[in-house]
């Protein structure tokens, strides 16, 4: 029972300290999920539309960065681009690499997505004069993005848990703080066990409300379903 | 130029890497396999309290990054970083995997328990013989999706002080002093190949145990 209250007593010393690092981790992950948007967003469109080039390029970077872990990914650019001379400090590194990482899942994402819109849709719009690009901003995209969302949720939540490999190169997100603290005080298992709830409120608030924005934005008779 | 003599001489000591992350992959899955078919079977045929403890053991598994579970089991438990990575990543993994199993479960026609139950088999002797068999089968394409996730997150161990590949090119790195880009590089083709292979290997099971007249996931 001792250990009980020690343990919320421990949670109450070192929450402000664990919160600092929390804001960190979110903006970690705002950053990263906004730029793998645009930058997935742009190789979903070059995989279904483009030319040969294009396809052959976009496919080429998403299957090497799918196809390998994040922590390496994270490793290169950071221990790795020095070799060439760019040097990153921690947290713009772990943003980069996110972002990329990021993008490349987003990018099959949307795909998928822009794929199930029916071909019938840019046949119409083609038909009464739009161009390929009016059809796409138009029409493909908000009814792809739309059906996008539950995967798109997911990625966020993914990219949420994995900002926590930041404090692998030193990023000052609330990993990196509770090792610190888990250091300070030897007692690393509460620490960490205090550490998991931050994330499960967080990830479990997150769901709940990128629920209530998928009820929102959904169009009745246009839903994501087999 | 010299650097490809070095890791030439140092190719066997990242070959041992790659076993080790090899091993480190068999045993989460394997024990991702066992726990994910449990946690399945009483989310799908558990009673109302059995399936909800179910379904919340694998929501909060999924909830919590695979660092912090590393590191919970590293510090909780006695045993050497590899067993407690094998435990911590295989246990997470379970939690994924129910969620694959429990679909393919649910895809199975409910005639197919009925049709077992009326010829006397026991619930569980229907799960076993009956269900599970189609199931599994159903489950082979996304379980490569969680296959390929995971032989990536094996790279998480490195935290712990499991001395797999990356903390063997770590050391080379370190003592060859900048050539962190091309070591990194070569380390990631390795996860590619690594990956790529084990991919056609589960498709290529996947043709061979496909049932002729059942739907195929396509």
């Amino acid at each position: 029972m001792s250990e009980l209250i020690e343990f919320f007593q421990l949670a109450w010393e070192i929450g402000p300290r664990l919160l600092d690092g929390t804001v960190v981790t979110l903006e970690l992950t705002a950053i990263c999920i906004s730029s793998g948007f645009i930058i997935g967003l742009a190789l979903s469109l070059g995989r279904v539309y483009g030319n040969k080039l294009v396809y052959g390029v976009t496919t080429t970077f998403v299957e090497l960065v799918r196809g390998t872990p994040l922590l390496v990914q994270l490793f290169i650019i950071y221990y790795g681009l020095p070799d060439v001379g760019i040097l990153l400090n921690p947290l713009l590194a772990a943003g980069i690499a996110l972002g990329i990482n990021t993008s490349a899942y987003q990018a099959e994402y949307f795909r998928g997505a822009i794929q199930s819109v029916s071909a019938g849709q840019m046949t119409a719009a083609r038909s009464i004069g739009m161009t390929r690009f009016g059809a796409i901003k138009s029409i493909i995209l908000p009814q792809a993005l739309r059906l996008a969302i539950p995967s798109w949720s997911n990625e966020l939540i993914y990219m949420l848990k994995y900002t926590s490999l930041a404090f692998t190169v030193g990023a000052p997100e609330l990993m990196a703080k509770a090792k610190i603290i888990a250091a300070r005080n030897f007692r690393y298992l509460e620490v960490f066990i205090i550490v998991a709830f931050i994330y499960i409120i967080i990830v479990t608030g997150f769901t709940k409300v990128l629920d209530i924005v998928e009820e929102r934005v959904k169009i009745p008779g246009l839903e994501s379903g087999k | 130029m010299e650097i490809f003599g070095v890791l030439a001489g140092e190719a066997p000591y990242l070959f041992k890497g790659l076993l080790i992350t090899i091993e480190l992959l068999i045993g989460l899955l394997s024990v991702g396999l066992i726990g994910g078919l449990f946690l399945a079977v009483l989310e799908v045929y558990g009673g109302t309290v059995a399936s909800k403890i179910a379904m919340l053991i694998q929501r909060g598994l999924r909830a919590v990054p695979a660092l912090v579970l590393l590191f919970l089991s590293y510090y909780a438990l006695d045993f050497p970083p590899l067993v407690t990575s094998i435990l911590a990543l295989g246990l997470r993994s379970s939690a994924y995997q129910s969620q694959i199993f429990r679909g393919a479960i649910q895809s199975i026609k409910s005639g197919q328990m009925m049709a077992a139950r009326s010829m006397g088999m026991t619930r569980i002797q229907g799960i076993w013989h009956v269900v599970i068999p189609q199931a599994i089968r159903l489950a082979i394409g996304p379980w490569s999706n969680e296959f390929a996730s995971e032989t990536k997150d094996t790279s998480l161990a490195y935290v712990v002080g499991v001395v797999e590949i990356m903390r063997r090119s770590r050391y080379i790195i370190s003592y060859t002093y900048g050539n962190a880009l091309l070591i990194y590089g070569i380390v990631a083709l390795v996860y590619l190949i690594l990956t790529r292979t084990g991919n056609a290997f589960l498709y290529w099971l996947e043709d061979r145990l496909w049932v002729p007249g059942f739907e195929r996931r396509s």
